[in-house]
Formats: C-alpha cells, sequence, structure tokens
C-alpha cells in the first residue's frame, strides 16, 4: 500500500556543514544524505562546500575528495568510476544516476545526493539491494536450454538474432530505474521492477534459450509485471540509455501473443 | 551490531517531478474522478425516474454556479482519461516508448483534452 510520507525515524533533520578552508572562488555546496546505523539518531543531511578547482568533474569525484580530506566517515558504493559496474547508483539533483558519469557542472545549484529512493539505508549512501537481488534471482537470469550445445563449438546465432539484445545486454543492474519507480516504491514486495523486468526479457528474447513458455508463466502475475504503469520515470533516469519501459511492454505483448 | 531499524531512503520528498510521472499520476485522478462523477449521473438519472420534483432538485444542483463548474471539471476528467487511454492503447502495442515521443503524447493530452472540453460546453451552450 502506498505510503506517501516517510516513517518516524526516516524524516530527515538538518546536519553539520563543513565549509571548505580552500580560498577558491568555484564553491559548490554538496547536500548529502547521512544516516549512521551507530548512533540512535534519525538521518540529517550534511553541507560540504568543495572548491571545483581543486576536484574532479564527475560528482563520483567530490564525494571521494569529501571522503578523502573533509569527513572520513562519509559512505557510499563506488568501484569501476567508468559507469560499468553500477556500485554508485544514487539519486543527484532529482533523479537517480551514476556519481562516476554526472558531471558536476550539469547541476545548476546545489548537488543534493540521496540513496537510491525507497530503499532500506544500510548507512548515508549505501542503499540495501537484497529484495532487489533476490527479485533477479526469481526470473533465473541465465541462459536455459533442453538442446545440449554443439560438441565442438558455441551455441550460435543469427546477427538478426543477436540485434535483439541490443538495448538489453548493456544494463548493469545498478537498480536506477527500479527505485526511480513509483509503482515499485509502493509495490517492491511485489512488483519485479523495471530493472529485473528488462533481464527478464533479455532472456525471453533470446533465440537460444528454450524456456520462453516458464518464464512467462513465472510473470503471469496481477503484481510481478502488470503493476507497470507505463510511467516511464525507469527510461527517463536510465543511466545507460535504455528502455526498460519498452522492454516491459514487449513481455506483455508476448503475453498476449501466446494466448491466441 | 546495530539492533536499530534502518531507515526508509526519501522518495516523492526528493525525485524531481517528470511530466511523463505528472500526466501518469493525472491519468489515475480523472479516473477517480470520473467514477465520483458516475454517481453524479445515476443520481440524476435515479431522479429522473423518480418524478418532476426530484429532477427539479438535482437539476438546480448541477445547474448552479459550482455544479457547472464541476461538470466542467468532469468533462475536461472524461477528456483527459480518453485521450490518455489512447496513449497507452498505444504503448500497449510497443509503440511510443521513445522519451521524447513518450514527453511530447504526453504534453498533447491535456490540450486536445482542454480543447475537447471547451468545444462540447460551446455545443452545449449552443443547443440551449
Amino acid at each position: 500500500m502506498a505510503e506517501f510520507a516517510l516513517p518516524a525515524n526516516s524524516k530527515m533533520g538538518k546536519g553539520k556543514t563543513w565549509p571548505t578552508t580552500d580560498a577558491g572562488k568555484r564553491i559548490k555546496k554538496f547536500n548529502i544524505y547521512r544516516w549512521n546505523p551507530d548512533d540512535e539518531k534519525n538521518p540529517v543531511v550534511d553541507t560540504y562546500e568543495v572548491d571545483l578547482d581543486e576536484c574532479g568533474p564527475m560528482v563520483l569525484d567530490a564525494l571521494i575528495k569529501i571522503k578523502n580530506e573533509v569527513d572520513q566517515t562519509l559512505t557510499f558504493r563506488r568501484s569501476c568510476r567508468e559507469g560499468i559496474c553500477g556500485s554508485c547508483a544514487m539519486n543527484i539533483d532529482g533523479t537517480n544516476t551514476l556519481a562516476c558519469t554526472k558531471f558536476i557542472d550539469d547541476v545548476d545549484k546545489d548537488v543534493n545526493i540521496y540513496p537510491l529512493p525507497h530503499m532500506k539505508v544500510v548507512k548515508d549512501l549505501v542503499p540495501d539491494l537484497n529484495n532487489a537481488y533476490a527479485q533477479l534471482a526469481s526470473v533465473e537470469p541465465w541462459l536455459k536450454s533442453k538442446t545440449p550445445p554443439p560438441p565442438d563449438k558455441e551455441r550460435l546465432q543469427t546477427p538478426e538474432d543477436r540485434k535483439k539484445l541490443d538495448g538489453l545486454y548493456e544494463c548493469i543492474l545498478c537498480f536506477s530505474c527500479a527505485t526511480s519507480c513509483p509503482s515499485y516504491w509502493w509495490n517492491s514486495d511485489r512488483y519485479l521492477g523495471p530493472a529485473v523486468l528488462l533481464q527478464a526479457y533479455r532472456w525471453l528474447i533470446d533465440s537460444r534459450d528454450e524456456a520462453t513458455g516458464e518464464r512467462l508463466d513465472n510473470l503471469e502475475d496481477p503484481f510481478r509485471l502488470y503493476r507497470c504503469h507505463t510511467i516511464m520515470n525507469c527510461s527517463k533516469t536510465c543511466p545507460k540509455g535504455l528502455n526498460p519501459a519498452k522492454a516491459i511492454a514487449e513481455i506483455k505483448k508476448m503475453m498476449i501473443a501466446r494466448q491466441s | 551490531m546495530s539492533t536499530q531499524e534502518r531507515p526508509l531512503s526519501p522518495h516523492l520528498q526528493v525525485y524531481r517531478w517528470q511530466w511523463t510521472m505528472a500526466y501518469s499520476i493525472l491519468h489515475r485522478a480523472t479516473g477517480v474522478a470520473l467514477g465520483g462523477g458516475t454517481l453524479l449521473l445515476v443520481w440524476w438519472l435515479v431522479a429522473l425516474s423518480s418524478g418532476p420534483e426530484a429532477f427539479d432538485t438535482v437539476q438546480a444542483v448541477i445547474g448552479s454556479f459550482i455544479g457547472r463548474l464541476a461538470l466542467f471539471g468532469w468533462t475536461f476528467a472524461l477528456f483527459y482519461h480518453l485521450a490518455n487511454g489512447i496513449r497507452h492503447l498505444v504503448w500497449d502495442t510497443g509503440r511510443g516508448f521513445d522519451l521524447d515521443v513518450a514527453a511530447k503524447t504526453g504534453h498533447a493530452v491535456p490540450v486536445v483534452a482542454a480543447v475537447l472540453t471547451i468545444l462540447s460546453w460551446i455545443v452545449g451552450y449552443a443547443a440551449l
């Protein structure tokens, strides 16, 4: 059921301000969500002033600079710093994206940074992704085939069949899309969400996969698939430019097609 | 190990409104409004079958300024829901998902709904 307000323990207060000691001219304020499981307090938003002349161009550069030079307790996930691992997905300037591919200069005013929306917070900008990963596992995102592979080579695909995977295989599972979706916010216990459904479609449309029927059976459910109301936040926010909303529509079409 | 319950990260509070998101929730809102409006229609029909006295009462309520305003809003809700419903039908064929197309068809819906609403009321008043 939709709960529009935050629970009492999740309401955010005002935190500390960490002024820069640099005498630089290009000062940018970063307002960052903080929550520490070890002190029994509500989350707060801390403000850090960063001299952009002493900082790399990306939001992740600023986060790392803050952690290295200002406040070592700031906690966030990051790894590849080039938009391929999906670790640093967070809500920046109102939409979900990867901190490593988001230019600081693309944000007009202060840079507001929150964890991925409507998720349980482990610490600061680190959300608990256990439920999302379990949902991903539930669609069995691997090749399922009864036919044994040819003894001396891989399972081949025509270039046309391979092309069908474009726009799907690029997904890095950062869950920016799922956590941008109001439908997923209200029903994440039962609705699989755009990231997982895009993965489901990636295997449904793979010419080498032979479990299409079972896969569709598994999705034929009022919640798992059909909570998508084409709000389009997923496609709008995807840092890789993919279109989960379209993938979900294609699954719905497959559901209809197999009935006739 | 902390036993404190994890907070829920902010969602509606911080997420930037998107056009498609606004048109989507408006589709839901107009659907609810249509449900309410249908009750009004039922009331009108029941009054019609109950006799002239009951009918006059309903006519007076609906014909008042507030009644007409509500009816005007209901007309808009009807056309908005209709136009956006057609948009949903096209989506169900797998078309119209490019971000610019989805935004443009979204912008078109309230415009079409407003034009049809005003046209209906012009035709309605002309027929009085």
